[in-house]
């Protein structure tokens, strides 16, 4: 579905990603996991397009994306959930969703499934967005990248921050999607959220992918997760 | 050695700079035996005066980065300090001083109040916050006729050495009068080359490079535990001090202060235009810009006239060539500095070698 | 909807969002405050309505500016030339038709008076494209070089009016029909005031609509305040921006006309005068919104009213004395604008 080779990526004089490698198969959720700074986020938003890569290729679909402007890759199939949930505080939960639709009003039925998981975005639909709590605001970030099917959903620690009743409604979310074989790729510190969800894991640090394997694997093996995690576990517990 | 000390290790790095600088200043110290004429003489002071108060903006603008446009506010409240003093306790050195200092100190205060009002947020913030404070002050000046004159300004004596009538000596010096003229000429001469030299020496020192630290990236500045308010406040302190003595001394040289010659958003426009074009952040660029500048404003008018007139047969063109639309081919070619060579003259300049 | 439902609505319930009334209060309370200052109310309804009209065209002018710096980061400071343009295009159509302008027929005056309107409109929009394309693009991001090139823009925008008009001023007189005053009662009211107040109006509506009923008009508010989310909800903001800056141009261009008629007299510099008052309204209304921006010129022009009748010398400075107390009370101005 996606795959980068080679992808460094600089921000004004720093060089954030140096030569990551990483392929997201069909309809597999991919966990992205690493210490801060790792570059996490940097890889989120380099394929999203919103800072392009100076060196290496992306490849989404098919077709070459590593030069094409954010928009263009949006319109391609890629829906993304920043990290500060990039919601329009000042906009209605249903004007948040009508821009998340390409054309016109979001489909119903589509609108009735996601109100299944997340009831509380049908309870405020005239509210304006910025008046939601966290959760909810996360809720609707979310519903925002899946009113219409994409092909690729790229999420950046939804769980950051929010109650166990919450993520609990994420987890069900995702499977729901996993289901329907939307390709995810999803960026967690939270293991426990992801240890259930994941197909497979790459693990992040100092810009280059370090480890890429099921996660399965991951989750039984204690001592690689030691070896993987460990540093990222200990320096934010 | 000597040299090094009084450029403060600051070269003009580029020979055909440095030869442009020595006409310049060579120019300038000679003016009133090399031309004699009351215009050209005119023309000098204003360049000296020029040389001070675009000097003192780029400090602003090229090295920290602040787009001010209160800038002319500053000189004026110089010009109108020594200018209101003079005209109602007397033409006496007295009268001077205590009209600087008054002035010194108003524009000190008003600095830091602005400074420290709107410098935390962004430069665009105190661009118009500035601006809308100048335009404040300039239509308070002329609407304050009783005090200031209104839009006509105050004509006023100076001390007795400075007027034109003194004689220092009877004889002439290479066919030229030493007259008080000539003697303001000069006190306007050396005041502005040591205010020139003073901030070259304050640009090259630790806190100038603090400041263009600051311009370069004020986010790294700020982590590197440098208090970014605290030092554009300075800097913009410092600048309006010096604008305010530029002010003074134009005072001084007209004997004359209004409105149109100190306070207009015209002069604001020259300013930021000789800083452009000049080059902005380095002092040169505010010297041969100023130069440069004020000459053509006095010269190449002449010779736009005569294209104008040539082309009077073809309507618009002689209307592109008219003398009064000298300002159309300045703001091009601003706009193509800004563009094009954002280090202005002198970055060409030295750029060439 | 069963109980069950209600009383877990309720649990949950949000505090609603509050709507921020306390700006929109001011101008109410500043106009009832002045009242008994001006003392006679037939002055002060004229003062009022002298204020509103000129809020509008203020209003009118710095919409664009606000929008555009809401939306991109980018302030124009040669925004006012687009003010002149429009005023002195509007004088192609005006000065030629001065047949229909003169005429005792209202609907000639106004006949003439669109076409002038559209214009201005059509060549300030037009302008603003390619000032946009030639002056802007190149420093999208860097303020400083935004305010100097801006700057350079304005200097020759208005050099080239010289150029083509030549360096005189311009009288442009009122259509027949909106000269002199409409009298209720004691009450005198300047026609052309009336006209630039529903002008005003008419605009302030229509942008209301077009964002907050259309869905370009949400995508405009939505990149006000996170353009990058927008694109990463696939739309090209740069064709959002280029049409707002358009817009806003050509909204300039109105205005100019406006207020040309106003002052019944145009200098190429009409434009860069006004741009102290407008910027005062944008920082006053926070940058990068239309309500604000609304309210603002409105407290702008009446304070600067009725200073000028109770206090002349003070009306000077008012516009300053207003901004600062208004930013001393919310420093980001009185509709701050989310960013993320």
């Amino acid at each position: 579905m996606l795959s980068l080779t080679g992808v460094h990526t600089h921000i004004g004089q720093y060089h954030i990603l140096q030569g990551v490698d990483l392929v997201l198969p069909h309809g597999e959720l991919t966990v992205l996991l690493g210490r801060n700074g790792a570059g996490k986020t940097t890889t989120l938003r380099t394929i999203m397009g919103l800072w392009h890569a100076s060196r290496g290729a992306l490849v989404f679909d098919g077709s070459d994306i590593t030069q094409t402007a954010t928009a263009d890759i949006a319109c391609a199939g890629i829906a993304y959930v920043p990290e500060n949930m990039g919601i329009f505080s000042d906009l209605t939960v249903h004007e948040n969703l009508v821009l998340a639709a390409r054309d016109g009003e979001p489909d119903k039925a589509r609108l009735e499934w996601i109100f299944g998981f997340f009831p509380a975005l049908k309870k405020f639909w005239n509210q304006a967005a910025g008046t939601l709590s966290g959760g909810q605001k996360q809720m609707l970030a979310i519903a925002r990248a899946i009113v219409e099917p994409r092909k690729l959903l790229l999420v950046d620690e939804p769980t950051k921050g929010l109650a166990p009743a919450i993520i609990q409604s994420l987890i069900t979310a995702f499977r729901e999607l996993k289901a329907m074989e939307t390709t995810i790729l999803l960026v967690e510190q939270n293991f426990n959220f992801v240890r259930s969800l994941g197909d497979s894991v790459a693990v992040m640090d100092d810009g280059r992918i370090v480890h890429v394997g099921p996660m399965a694997e991951l989750s039984e093996n204690l001592d690689l997760q030691q070896k993987l995690l460990g540093l990222s576990l200990d320096t934010h517990q | 050695m000597m040299l090094s000390r009084m450029f403060s290790g600051d070269f003009p790095r580029s020979r055909f700079l440095a030869l442009m600088l020595l006409v310049a200043f060579a120019g300038l110290t000679l003016a009133p035996f090399l031309f004699p004429g009351a215009r050209a003489l005119n023309v000098a002071a204003t360049i000296c005066v020029f040389i001070v108060l675009v000097a003192s903006y780029d400090l602003l603008l090229g090295y920290t980065g602040i787009v001010s446009f209160a800038h002319t506010m500053f000189y004026g409240i110089g010009a109108y300090g020594v200018g209101l003093s003079l005209y109602s306790v007397g033409p006496t050195w007295g009268a001077v001083f205590m009209g600087l200092t008054i002035a010194l100190i108003l524009s000190l205060v008003l600095a830091l109040v602005i400074g420290l009002f709107s410098l935390r947020v962004k430069a665009i913030f105190y661009a118009m916050i500035t601006l809308a404070v100048a335009s404040a002050f300039a239509v308070l000046a002329s609407q304050l006729s009783d005090f200031t004159g209104g839009e006509d300004g105050r004509t006023f004596g100076v001390p007795e050495v400075l007027r034109p009538g003194f004689r220092l000596i009877d004889a002439e010096v290479f066919g030229t009068a030493i007259n008080g003229k000539l003697i303001t000429y000069y006190l306007v001469f050396f005041s502005a080359l040591a205010l020139f030299l003073l901030l070259l020496r304050v640009v090259n020192s630790p806190f100038g490079r603090v400041l263009q630290a600051i311009r370069e990236n004020d986010f790294r500045a700020e982590a590197l535990g440098y208090r970014t308010v605290v030092y554009r406040t300075l800097a913009n302190c410092l600048s309006a001090v010096t604008a305010t003595l530029a002010g003074a001394l134009m005072a001084l040289w007209l004997r004359y202060t209004g409105p149109q010659t100190t306070l207009s958003l015209t002069i604001m426009m020259d300013i930021l235009l000789i800083v452009v074009i000049g080059g902005m952040g380095t002092l040169y660029g505010a010297a041969i810009g100023s130069a440069l500048f004020i000459l053509a404003q006095n010269y190449l008018q002449a010779l736009m006239r005569q294209a104008s007139e040539g082309l009077a047969a073809v309507p618009v063109l002689a209307n592109l060539f008219h003398p009064d639309r000298w300002l159309l081919w300045l703001g091009v070619l601003f706009v193509l500095s800004v563009y094009y060579f954002p280090s202005g003259i002198v970055g060409k300049l030295r750029g060439r070698k | 909807m069963t109980t069950t439902a209600t009383s877990a609505l309720a649990d949950s319930e949000l505090p609603r969002l509050r709507l921020d009334v306390a700006p929109l209060l001011l101008l109410p309370i500043l106009a009832l405050l002045a009242l008994p200052l001006v003392g006679s109310f037939p002055t002060w309804v004229t003062l009022t309505i002298a204020g509103l009209a000129m809020g509008m065209m203020i209003f009118i002018m710095a919409s664009g500016l606000t929008l555009v710096f809401g939306l991109m980061d980018v302030l124009n400071f040669g925004h006012g030339a687009f003010v002149s343009v429009g005023a002195f295009t509007a004088t192609l159509v005006l000065l030629p038709m001065q047949g229909w302008m003169q005429a005792d027929s209202v609907l000639l005056n106004l006949s003439a008076l669109g076409l002038a309107i559209a214009l201005a409109v059509l060549v300030t929009g037009a302008l603003g494209w390619a000032f946009e394309r030639v002056i802007i693009i190149p420093v999208y991001g860097q303020h400083l070089k935004q305010i100097l090139i801006t700057m350079g823009g304005m200097i020759v925008a208005e050099q080239m009016i010289h150029v083509i008009w030549g360096p005189d001023q311009i009288p442009l007189p009122l259509p027949a029909s909106f000269r002199g005053v409409l009298l209720f009662g004691d009450v005198a009211v300047e026609k052309y005031r009336l006209l630039a107040v529903a002008v005003g109006l008419i605009v302030f509506a229509a942008m209301f609509l077009v964002l907050n009923r259309t869905k370009v008009g949400l995508l405009i508010r939505a990149g006000v305040e996170n353009s990058e989310m927008v694109e990463a909800l696939g739309y090209r903001i740069r064709r959002l921006f280029v049409g707002v800056f358009v817009a806003g141009s050509a909204l300039a261009g109105l205005g100019g006309v406006l207020w040309g008629l106003y002052r019944e007299m145009l200098t190429a510099a009409m434009g860069s005068d006004l741009m102290v008052p407008v910027f005062i309204v944008i920082i006053i209304g926070g940058l990068g919104s239309v309500g604000g921006c609304f309210i603002g010129a409105m407290l702008v022009a009446l304070v600067a009213n009725y200073a000028g009748f109770l206090a002349p010398k003070i009306a000077l400075v008012s516009n300053i004395l207003l901004m600062v107390s208004i930013l001393l009370w919310r420093p980001q101005g009185l509709f701050p604008v989310a960013k993320r």
